[in-house]
């Protein structure tokens, strides 16, 4: 028997796990691009401060960082709702894997490439723009959807702080009915949809990209 | 500010233990499940289709949830089985398990990249079964798949932080109970930051080390 009012919590908590997740990832990709420009872009101070952020970032866990946000940005003074915090969390976890992502990529790029735009007589900003950039992001796509599956996966550190998402509703239901099994293992199948799809997306991706340039 | 960090500070022991209890789980979770991890790579390499889309799938089923919400499973729905774990139980065997189907899928990879010579020249040299793995083919996964299996080591411990909400006493828990103490949550969560960075930079600098001294071992 499908207990068709579970399924459909089980659903709102997944879609609010999809939305905060899916703007992390829109924020933390443009961001991780900017953080990775200024990393290599050695500007003194900055890039080394960058650097560092990066580095601290991707040593420290999500659940962590959401209570740093959550609990300690109110001690300062700048009081956030769940939901918000769960949404700086998120955009500001990912987007220091990301910039190591980018920054990987652009420093593989070929240096005969920058010198021939040079030689073209492009800028520094033109030539990352019209011929960094474009391939670039091919050698990135990749690991930014594992990334992406990294990011679902540490998604349930949001439900720390109480917001509601898939973790929190299953964890929810097991409290009022005192049967925790159902709704894990189906939150648990739910989780693992999503990562499976974005994983068949990867695949379908780097096929796509194969097939048009010929190489990844 | 400096004042609040004095403050935090204060509270040392706790912080203290909290990053002893974080060592120790991930210590113990990456040795046990290193271990397992190489009887589990053997299934997924294995001839018959049937034995290798089994353990496929059970790998594949493990890496896909997140680790909190199989922490959650292992506290909550084993005694619902009959099954009682005390809490430092079940934040172990979630540790342990997790961890093994990620390692296990590390060494495939690096198994399956291995050159079928070096299998074959073990073969020709009359090593087999368990001799061949151990003295052949093991070393060389370690060794391909070292700075991999040490990234896995890193996500262990930032996974182990989830291990606050089953009531473990580890890093973010102690630092979680600081705040609630002296209400000053900046600066304690900060501290905590850096004790797992110094956590993870340690980590990658041993894994570093290994590998210097598996280079060194190897040209001579």
């Amino acid at each position: 028997m499908v207990d068709w009012g579970m399924i459909a919590n089980l659903a709102g908590g997944a879609l609010t796990t999809l939305w905060i997740s899916g703007v992390g990832i829109a924020v933390g990709v443009p961001l991780g691009l900017m953080l990775a420009m200024t990393r290599v872009s050695r500007v003194p101070v900055l890039s080394q401060a960058v650097a560092v952020f990066v580095s601290v970032m991707r040593a420290t866990p999500v659940i962590t960082l959401a209570l740093f946000v959550y609990f300690g940005m109110s001690a300062m003074g700048l009081t956030l709702s769940p939901i918000v915090a769960a949404l700086i969390t998120l955009s500001v976890n990912t987007s220091a894997f990301h910039a190591e992502i980018w920054r990987a990529s652009i420093m593989d790029f070929p240096q005969n490439q920058s010198e021939a735009a040079t030689a073209f007589g492009m800028s520094r900003f033109q030539a990352f723009r019209l011929i960094v950039l474009p391939q670039a992001w091919r050698a990135s796509l990749p690991p930014m959807v594992n990334e992406m599956t990294f990011l679902i996966k540490s998604s349930p550190a949001i439900a720390v702080i109480g917001v509601v998402d898939l973790t929190r509703t299953a964890s929810r239901i097991a409290a009022y009915t005192y049967d925790p099994l159902p709704p894990y293992i189906s939150a648990a199948i739910i989780y693992a949809v999503v990562v499976f799809s974005l994983v068949r997306i990867q695949r379908l991706i780097e096929r796509m990209i194969v097939h048009r340039y010929g190489v990844l | 500010m400096i004042e609040h960090f004095a403050r935090a500070l204060t509270q040392w022991p706790l912080f203290l233990n909290g990053f002893f209890n974080t060592v120790w789980l991930c210590a113990s979770t990456a040795i046990v499940s290193l271990i397992l991890a190489m009887l589990l790579a053997v299934p997924l390499m294995s001839r018959l289709l049937t034995i290798r889309a089994a353990s496929r799938f059970v790998v594949d089923s493990i890496r896909s949830v997140p680790f909190l919400l199989l922490a959650y499973m292992a506290y909550y729905c084993l005694p619902a089985i009959g099954i009682s774990l005390s809490s430092w139980a079940a934040a172990l065997i979630t540790l342990v398990i997790y961890n093994t189907a990620y390692f296990a899928e590390i060494l495939r990879g690096a198994w399956s990249h291995l050159p079928p010579q070096q299998e074959e020249g073990g073969r020709a040299f009359g090593f087999t079964g368990i001799r061949l793995f151990v003295h052949i083919i093991g070393p060389q996964l370690f060794i391909a798949a070292g700075p991999v299996l040490g990234n896995q080591m890193i996500q262990v411990i930032k996974d182990s932080a989830f291990l606050m909400v089953i009531t473990i006493p580890e890093l973010t828990f102690r630092a979680n109970q600081v705040q609630s103490i002296l209400f000053v949550p900046f600066e304690t969560f900060i501290i905590a930051g850096c004790l797992y960075w110094i956590l993870c930079n340690s980590v990658e600098w041993m894994v570093h080390r290994l590998e210097r001294v598996a280079e060194m071992r190897r040209v001579r």
